[in-house]
């Protein structure tokens, strides 16, 4: 078969024909991984939940979502089966990481001590920051963050006059993962007994600056 | 005869103008997703599929697309492959997914395949373009993972999550860019060195 000629009815046809195609293919495939997509995404949350939480019986139905400027937060309080509040899981960003966001979930008991973290999506230096995902809860120097509260605790680096050893070689990594840290404990002291309002908005504003100064 | 040329269009992509090691195309991904073994390979297997699907229905439909807008309708239809590919993934191995990120989109400007579209789909049969596509794309994939494999040894001790060495012996410059520079330099030397000229 000879090539078509270009003439402009010819390449007005095809490419009209040719995106169309493309159209109905692309449709049709995002409509059967869509579900799938959602159900991986909710997957890894609720993994990450059971994984930094206490043993509990079920979540709270809905999350607790804050945002403040640009990052968000969202609560799930965990109960045991008497319905006692036994901790909650926080999910929290930092924009400040080596190369872009920093996605994890901090496990708190009910009395504000981290349980255990996970990191749902980082993109740092492989070999470096990438090492953040069980750095912290590597008992080893002052690198464990686990079993820690904030409230005895200063949990920034210890560059930073902090009380934690940050990643050799990654330090602004470690100081974006230890920021989301701290967002994911005043969004979980706001949410609790404790700490009250005004309280908590002061030990956040001298640390945001901090952190602002020093990076 | 004809079944030796098949072949040889298959082998072709492999060795004799492997694209990484010969062509010496697609740089950016090879350089950018390649601190893994595993990044290699998933990578290398994307853009497989990408090349081949491409590759094929470009040269099933060479003869109805005008010559002055071949070059839209391949994007077209190399970009159509490529989301696909993204939303596939996305939804079935969403950790490869993530850690690849950014690379997956831009298999779309990855000069090999609009290359093997242009220099080689619009002017053979399907059969040989399959072929290509398939030879070209592994032979990528078989580039990738070795450069993975060898930047991963080399800077963590590690290979496809196979302790080798302790951590602490690797040189962290393989992982990081600099490192791919050198690794890729040193097998193309060796590539070189086994060739027939």
């Amino acid at each position: 078969m000879a090539q078509l000629e270009s003439s402009f009815k010819n390449m007005l046809l095809v490419l009209t024909g040719i995106t169309l195609f493309a159209a109905i293919t692309l449709s049709s495939v995002y409509t059967l991984t869509k579900e799938p997509i959602a159900a991986s995404k909710i997957a890894k949350q609720q993994n990450a939940i059971k994984e930094v939480l206490p043993p509990f019986d079920h979540l709270d139905a809905n999350p607790i979502e804050e945002t403040e400027g640009v990052e968000t937060t969202k609560i799930f309080k965990a109960y045991d089966k008497a319905n006692n509040f036994v901790g909650a899981a926080v999910e929290a960003t930092s924009n400040n990481g080596f190369s872009g966001k920093i996605i994890i979930m901090v496990g708190f008991d009910k009395k504000g001590s981290i349980v255990n973290y996970s990191v749902l999506e980082q993109k740092e230096t492989p070999g470096l920051g990438t090492k953040m995902v069980d750095w912290f809860k590597t008992e080893k120097g002052n690198q464990n963050i686990v079993r820690k509260n904030m409230q005895t605790t200063n949990l920034t680096v210890a560059k930073d006059g902090g009380e934690v050893d940050a990643i050799s070689g990654a330090t602004i990594s470690s100081r974006a993962f230890l920021f989301a840290v701290r967002n994911a404990y005043f969004a979980y002291e706001k949410q609790n007994q404790g700490t009250s309002q005004g309280e908590v908005n002061e030990a956040k504003s001298t640390l945001m600056k901090d952190s602002t100064t020093l990076n | 005869m004809n079944k030796n040329s098949n072949l040889k269009v298959f082998l072709n992509g492999f060795i004799k103008e492997n694209p990484i090691f010969v062509l010496v195309l697609g740089m950016c991904p090879t350089l950018a997703t390649t601190s893994s073994a595993e990044n290699g390979l998933g990578m290398g297997l994307a853009t497989t599929f990408v090349l081949f699907g491409s590759n094929v229905v470009v040269s099933l439909i060479k003869s109805i697309i005008p010559d002055k807008v071949r070059i839209p309708s391949y994007i077209v239809i190399i970009a159509t492959f490529v989301t696909v590919v993204e939303m596939v993934m996305q939804a079935f191995v969403p950790a490869l997914y993530e850690s690849l990120g950014l690379f997956i989109p831009l298999i779309v400007v990855n000069c090999i395949v609009l290359g093997r579209a242009e220099a080689f789909a619009s002017k053979n049969s399907v059969l040989k373009s399959s072929l290509d596509g398939l030879g070209m794309g592994l032979g990528f994939a078989f580039g990738l993972t070795l450069l993975g494999s060898m930047r991963e040894i080399l800077g963590t001790g590690k290979v496809f999550g196979l302790t080798l060495f302790p951590d602490k012996y690797g040189m962290l410059i393989f992982v990081l860019a600099p490192g791919a520079f050198i690794a890729l330099g040193y097998l193309i030397a060796v590539m070189n060195k086994f060739k027939k000229v």
